[in-house]
């Protein structure tokens, strides 16, 4: 028996951490949330195998585990990353080997990294005003709401039934939506007649992709609130007031004491959905409602409390904490807020008429 | 990540679940301390291995070798069987282990055996009125007069002081020493005259504890674990063993399946509460508090077993996490039953033998006891986050 990390997994998480301290520091952060691009940390990111992760080996990718695709994401989400890990590495991947028909080639452009594709998934799990599609013979209209993201090449797009198409970028209106979340973009997608490609009428297909990508943005925020924990923890021992470091106020340690003892069962429950995923199938689903829906709320009471730890200076935006405190935000209401998902972890358990 | 725990293991498994079946029926139910059915049960577990497994055989154990899947295989067993597990209580989970470490060979030879088998019962002497979380700042006195000690003072929080043969007690011995540096451990009679022992009625209505007195108590010079003044380190060594044993998340997985059927059956204006969303909604939360911390368990599980895995922040906050997620969870079961929810003791209308009320205090009274949770953040934040000490006030002046 052992519930932990891989020697293999150890190194991988060194190297992307390594990466992403080199190359991606906030200043990198700024400059995409001031309207940059992601395209050279993707490209770094891809070098190191990231894009190819879930790609099956026979297409040219890794062919590594859920578990490692989630320790990916933990140390993206510390380094609040941009790029289109959640879509063009995890769950784009998880759909295409699934699919019914052949994507051999768009898979191995997935995972060198050459191709991006998102997903357009909020109308198949939490359809809201204003938005809503509809696809007859092979042909969509409608809009889709909070695809991501804004730099793809096409769309992986979900309907109410739960069928999957793909939509070429170029063939759809794309208008950018701004939100809280700078480290990422979204886009509302405007179809008129557009051609859509089946890739998958099995609403199977579509439940396993959302089970990873919640696991995925656990993760991410898993990592991110880590990141908030660490700062807080720094920033404390090192601001005076009082003639002595604000981190030996008790008040103020046990604000430290109560975000670790929320987090640190995150990552054993984060570990567990993501091995779940690939080796137990009857517990997989559920405990992938469950990671999503706890993990965001303890991100939540995390990036709270760290921020206020910070004082005055965790509200500025000269420490900039708040790119995290917004991508944990952003998570927790990504493929269905808390709950959203905890109503349908009681569904799959009986639990409830 | 391999979550199986292999061949051999079930192995065992099987034997265990064999001896269940074999032996069930002398599984005692409430019984009492020193029955002739507890004391033969615990008996049958010791020759078996299922209690008291590592203990050596010298001093009446089984003699197995340390392995804790076999020890976790065996507390999953007889919990899902509903067998008694054998004798608990603090002689046998808080002394013994510590003798081992630190008694002499003739205190392990004494003591060990008939503590095990539950002839001799114990209390734990640690907490004062005035020494509760500072419990190294204790008064109760022993000073050497020829070869005894003469023990003076009193002690708070003493479970079954009023059933105990003997008492393993913090004194202090060195009045002058710094205070960590001036407390002995000692062992001695209840049945000593001097001692009174006086019942304290907690909050569930029931006395669990006790004060004990101890005026000018005469104790053999020689029943000393460790040398004088190193009490503190001879504590310190089992108060690690409880924090451990609080919290369990095994057990809060299965109050938690009780509150799901209690949802079940309970029902306000026709409607099951289980059907009602804004209660079921609360039950996925508790439920997902509770998958965190099994996941959290089978993480410190595993870094017990396996060299090189690093869980030491996990484990530090099971006893915070574990008790406050308990007592929540019993917390809602009275919820869920609202005005039915209050009923006590003789009341007709109670459920699960009023054990919901029962435990949503107690496990009150743990968030207090073993180190309260205010204690666990200042340990966490310390030793875990790497937090600097609050500034000691200073000491009072001698006068």
């Amino acid at each position: 028996m052992r519930f932990g990390l891989s020697e293999e997994q150890v190194l991988l998480t060194d190297n992307i951490n390594r990466f992403l301290s080199d190359q991606v520091d906030l200043q990198q952060v700024r400059t995409y949330a001031d309207g940059g691009d992601d395209a050279q940390v993707w490209q770094g990111l891809a070098e190191l195998g990231v894009s190819a992760l879930l790609v099956p080996e026979d297409h040219g990718g890794i062919g590594l585990t859920p578990l490692d695709a989630a320790l990916v994401a933990e140390s993206l989400g510390y380094h609040v990353t941009p790029g289109p890990y959640l879509a063009s590495a995890v769950m784009v991947p998880t759909i295409l080997a699934e699919a019914a028909a052949d994507y051999a080639q768009p898979l191995a452009q997935l995972a060198a990294g050459e191709l991006r594709v998102g997903i357009a998934f909020s109308e198949a799990l939490g359809a809201r005003a204003d938005g809503g599609i509809s696809v007859v013979d092979g042909v969509i209209n409608g809009k889709s709401l909070f695809a991501f993201d804004d730099a793809a090449d096409a769309y992986l797009v979900a309907d109410a039934s739960q069928q999957i198409y793909w939509v070429d970028a170029g063939d759809v209106q794309t208008e950018k939506l701004t939100t809280v979340d700078k480290s990422r973009r979204v886009v509302a997608l405007a179809y008129d007649n557009t051609p859509a490609k089946p890739v998958s009428d099995n609403a199977e297909v579509f439940a396993k992709a959302v089970d990873i990508g919640r696991v995925i943005l656990a993760a991410d925020t898993l990592g991110a609130a880590q990141a908030m924990l660490d700062q807080a923890v720094a920033y404390a021992k090192q601001r005076q007031q009082f003639n002595r470091p604000i981190a030996s106020f008790q008040a103020v340690k046990h604000m430290c004491a109560e975000m670790a003892a929320e987090l640190e069962p995150c990552r054993a429950m984060v570990w567990f959905a993501a091995h779940a995923l690939a080796e137990l199938p009857d517990e997989a689903r559920v405990t992938a409602c469950h990671t999503k829906a706890h993990v965001a709320e303890v991100g939540k009471f995390v990036a709270k409390t760290a921020t206020e730890v910070h004082g005055g200076m965790g509200f500025t935006d000269l420490l900039g904490l708040h790119y995290w405190f917004k991508r944990i935000g952003a998570n927790r209401q990504w493929l269905g807020s808390p709950e959203l998902i905890r109503e349908q972890a009681a569904r799959l358990q009986g639990l409830g008429q | 990540m391999d979550l199986s725990f292999g061949p051999e293991y079930e192995d065992f498994r099987q034997e265990v679940r064999q001896f269940l079946r074999k032996n069930i029926d002398k599984s005692p139910h409430n019984a009492r301390m020193r029955s002739p059915e507890a004391l033969d049960w615990q008996k049958l577990l010791i020759e078996h291995g299922y209690t008291a497994r590592t203990i050596p055989q010298a001093y009446g154990g089984f003699g197995a070798q340390p392995d804790i899947i076999q020890s976790r295989i065996i507390a999953e067993e007889f919990a899902q069987a509903r067998a008694n597990p054998g004798l608990g209580g603090q002689g046998i989970s808080m002394l013994v282990p510590t003798l081992l470490e630190m008694g002499s060979e003739e205190q392990k030879q004494t003591f060990i055996p008939p503590t095990i088998r539950g002839e001799m019962v114990w209390c734990q002497g640690y907490s004062e009125p005035g020494a509760g979380s500072d419990l190294a700042s204790l008064t109760t006195s022993a000073v050497l007069d020829g070869d005894e000690w003469v023990v003076n003072g009193q002690k708070i929080w003493t479970s079954t002081a009023h059933l105990a043969d003997w008492i393993f007690c913090l004194v202090r011995t060195e009045p002058d020493a710094p205070k960590h540096q001036g407390i002995s451990f000692l062992l001695f009679k209840m049945d000593t005259p001097g001692i009174e022992v006086k019942p304290l009625v907690d909050m569930t209505g029931v006395a669990n504890f006790n004060e004990t007195f101890f005026t000018d108590v005469r104790v053999p010079k020689d029943q000393i674990v460790g040398a004088r003044g190193q009490g503190w380190q001879v504590a310190n060594a089992i108060l690690g063993h409880e924090r451990d044993s609080l919290g369990n998340p095994n057990a809060t997985l299965t109050r938690l399946n009780a509150l799901i059927e209690l949802m079940h059956t309970e029902t306000v204006n026709g409607e099951r509460m289980i059907d009602n969303p804004v209660y079921r909604d609360r039950l996925m939360r508790l439920q997902g508090r509770v998958m965190a911390m099994r996941f959290n368990d089978l993480r410190v599980l595993s870094s017990r077993i396996n060299k090189g895995q690093d869980a030491s922040l996990a484990r530090m906050i099971v006893k915070l996490q574990g008790t406050e997620l308990r007592h929540d969870l019993e917390g809602m079961a009275i919820d869920i039953m609202g005005e039915v929810g209050l009923s006590y003791e003789d009341n007709p209308y109670t459920r699960n033998g009023g054990s919901w009320q029962n435990q949503y205090m107690f496990f009150l009274g743990l968030i207090i006891g073993g180190g309260t949770s205010q204690i666990q953040k200042n340990i966490i934040s310390e030793r875990g986050l790497d937090m600097p000490k609050e500034p000691k006030y200073p000491a009072p002046q001698k006068s």
